[in-house]
């Protein structure tokens, strides 16, 4: 097997020429800049903006989408950059899933041609960073519940409520802001320095400290009618542009499960204990083992979601379940390749602690894993157990 | 002006090579391909020229299997404009290769050939003096720093000698090699993977050139080094001094 690589069953060739340069692109790029900054950036808690300038170049951002400066990505090529990007950190993927398949998505699905032109290329080029609040400090599973209210005042609208845990939050140029009017939830661009609106900056992470997350009060905030998203009318706005994200956290997991596995599995063969490599027990054989079955299993979800996703025939539960088989498998094999090197397991000298604490996170966002089991479970027997 | 660069296809350097039974060639199952890093710097310098020169054409030169065009396209994909895939299953040796360059040379017509110094696979470092040797163009090899004179009839290249550089004035054409240092390549960018799809590939099979490819070597064994053992404590100084003298016999 190649150093770097886990491709057990040659899905590889499943790919196209394009797919496999996009993934060759990435993987470069990310192992010659992302890594020898990430593991700092995360110790500081900072957010890496140089990178982030330098993921717009390589045209991460909104890579699947077409047009307005987009790459045009098919969607596995996509999630094959979403992968790499979380091989690094799945911080710098979720930097590009909020701007890519959350922000950009929504204006590029919902809003009007003036607004595509005017936010789509600068967020493409990542001149302008974008955010998603959706979710509220009492609202977070069950977003049909939120309080943010827009009201309609002549020419504007008036929005008031608070957003909570909106990755890129305090340095976005435009929130994608969610909010009732009346009982109908729609959306609206909020831009940086409205009077009324403000973001506070969530410290004390554990888990994706690279990567910025906070708070996000509107007071009266009063935006033209002009930044109102008009083609979101109900949850169905939002769903959308999650269920985007979703499909690039599906294979992005597996990125971080890569990078865990493949550290776990060299330690393993290089440590001695008992005057043997502790590769050669079983006990230590069969961690790795699960490892690679669950990664190849994972590769195979994420490549046929992918390919449903390019043929237009996916459907959300479809995405549900291969987010949620795919992160509590990554997180599982973070766990076990943490314990596999034993006291080095703790210390940012290796990465696998990062991933670990990471992918706490991935487990919780995009719909927590029980929400997608309850997802599930509905659509296969018909019986609902969310509320 | 037009700038050939020949890229060939190699094992990522960060491949575990193994060796077939016999002992002659590797297992290519399961290995990762990448461009000749020293070629994917030879890109790289064309790259820039033609971002200063307007009106320069980049066009890719690889000879080998269909599978290539993984590598050609990537080059594509960084912004060269059109490339060319001489096809053929067999082992194509330095002089070889020189030679279908040779014969390209006269239907493009380019004013310079950038080749990396040597492919990190067989590691042979000839190709490049041996296309210059059969067109009869000057060549200068190592290059460190490239640049083109404003006239574009010449250029100064500096190349990495023992212990220092070098620096030369060549008219052009001319065959050019890059050294590491020459620059650092981009990576292809996403939008660049897209376009690079309408770019033309063209494919000639080996044997419409005419040109004579039949080896003249054969590999005979391929060992792959030594495992690395663990070192040895000495007790002091003069044992230190004995050892390296009598086993080492570095002193
Ligand atoms: C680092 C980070 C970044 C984030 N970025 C964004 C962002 O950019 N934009 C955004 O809008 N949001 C973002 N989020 C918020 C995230 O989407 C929510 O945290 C998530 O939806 C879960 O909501 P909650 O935290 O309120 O948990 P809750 O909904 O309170 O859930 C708590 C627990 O209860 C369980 N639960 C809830 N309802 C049920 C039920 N009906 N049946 C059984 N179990 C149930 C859950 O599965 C979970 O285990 C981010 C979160 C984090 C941690």
């Amino acid at each position: 097997m190649n150093a770097g690589q886990v491709d057990y069953y040659a899905i590889d060739e499943l790919l196209s020429e394009d797919e496999r340069i996009t993934q060759a692109s990435v993987r470069s790029f990310i192992e010659r800049e992302a890594l020898p900054v990430i593991e700092g950036c995360h110790a500081r808690e900072e957010f890496p903006r140089d990178l982030i300038r330098r993921m717009a170049a390589l045209g991460v951002f909104g890579a699947n989408l077409q047009g307005y400066g987009c790459a045009g990505l098919s969607n596995v090529a996509y999630g094959l950059m979403m992968m790499e990007l979380e091989a690094g950190d799945s911080g710098l993927r979720s930097m590009g899933s909020v701007q890519g398949s959350l922000a950009m998505y929504a204006i590029w699905r919902w809003g009007s041609e003036e607004q595509k032109r005017r936010w789509l290329p600068e967020m493409a080029a990542g001149r302008a960073i974008g955010c998603f609040g959706l979710t509220e400090p009492d609202h977070g599973s069950d977003p049909g519940g939120m309080e943010t209210r827009a009201r309609r005042d002549g020419a504007a609208w008036i929005l008031n409520g608070t957003k909570r845990w909106i990755t890129n939050g305090s340095i976005a140029d435009v929130s994608v802001v969610w909010a009732k009017d009346g009982e109908t939830i729609r959306g609206f661009l909020v831009e940086r320095g409205t009077p009324g609106f403000s973001a506070h900056d969530i410290k004390g992470k554990f888990s994706l400290r690279a990567s910025i997350t906070s708070e996000l009060v509107l007071e009266d905030v009063r935006v033209p009618a002009a930044n109102l998203l008009p083609g979101a009318e109900g949850l169905g706005g939002p769903f959308s542009c999650l269920n985007q994200a979703r499909y690039g956290i599906a294979w992005g997991a597996l990125g971080a499960a890569r990078t865990c596995y493949l550290t776990a599995l060299r330690y393993a063969q290089d440590r001695r204990q008992f005057d043997r490599p502790i590769a050669g027990y079983q006990l230590v054989q069969q961690k790795l083992v699960h490892m690679v079955t669950e990664i190849t299993k994972g590769q195979l979800l994420a490549w046929r979601l992918g390919r449903l996703k390019d043929a237009n025939t996916m459907r959300p539960e479809q995405v549900s379940l291969a987010k949620r088989a795919n992160v509590a498998a990554a997180l599982d094999i973070a766990r076990l390749a943490r314990d596999i090197l034993g006291a080095n397991g703790i210390v940012n000298e290796y990465p696998v602690i990062r991933h670990m604490m990471n992918l706490e996170t991935v487990i919780t966002y995009e719909g927590t894993h029980d929400m997608h089991t309850l997802i599930l479970g509905r659509d296969i027997t018909g019986l609902d157990a969310i509320r | 002006m037009k700038i050939l660069v020949c890229v060939k296809r190699v094992p990522d350097p960060e491949t575990v090579i193994k060796l077939t039974p016999e002992g002659a060639s590797i297992v290519t199952d399961n290995v990762k391909w990448v461009i000749n890093p020293f070629d994917e710097i030879a890109i790289e310098e064309a790259l820039r020229i033609k971002e200063k020169a307007a009106g320069t054409e980049v066009v890719l030169l690889s000879i080998g299997q269909k599978t290539a065009q993984e590598q050609l396209r990537t080059g594509l994909a960084m912004g060269a404009d059109r490339a060319i895939l001489v096809l053929t299953d067999q082992v194509v040796e330095p002089l070889a290769v020189a030679r279908v360059i040779e014969k390209l040379v006269g239907t493009e017509k380019p004013e310079l050939i950038l080749m990396g110094k040597q492919a990190i696979d067989d590691d042979s470092n000839c190709a490049g003096q041996m296309v210059a040797e059969l067109l009869g163009w000057p060549q200068a090899t190592f290059a460190s720093k490239v640049v083109l004179g404003g006239d574009q009839k010449g250029a100064q290249v500096t190349r990495e000698v023992d212990g220092g550089l070098e620096t030369l004035a060549i008219p052009l054409p001319a065959v050019v090699t890059a050294d590491l240092r020459l620059n650092e390549p981009r990576y292809a960018s996403l939008p660049g993977i897209m376009k690079a799809r309408k770019k033309e590939l063209k494919e000639i099979p080996l044997a419409e050139l005419g040109v004579d490819v039949a080896p003249r070597t054969r590999i005979v064994k391929l060992e792959t080094p030594p495992k690395r053992t663990g070192g040895r404590k000495v007790g002091s100084v003069q044992e230190l001094v004995q050892v390296l003298h009598d086993e080492a016999k570095v002193i």
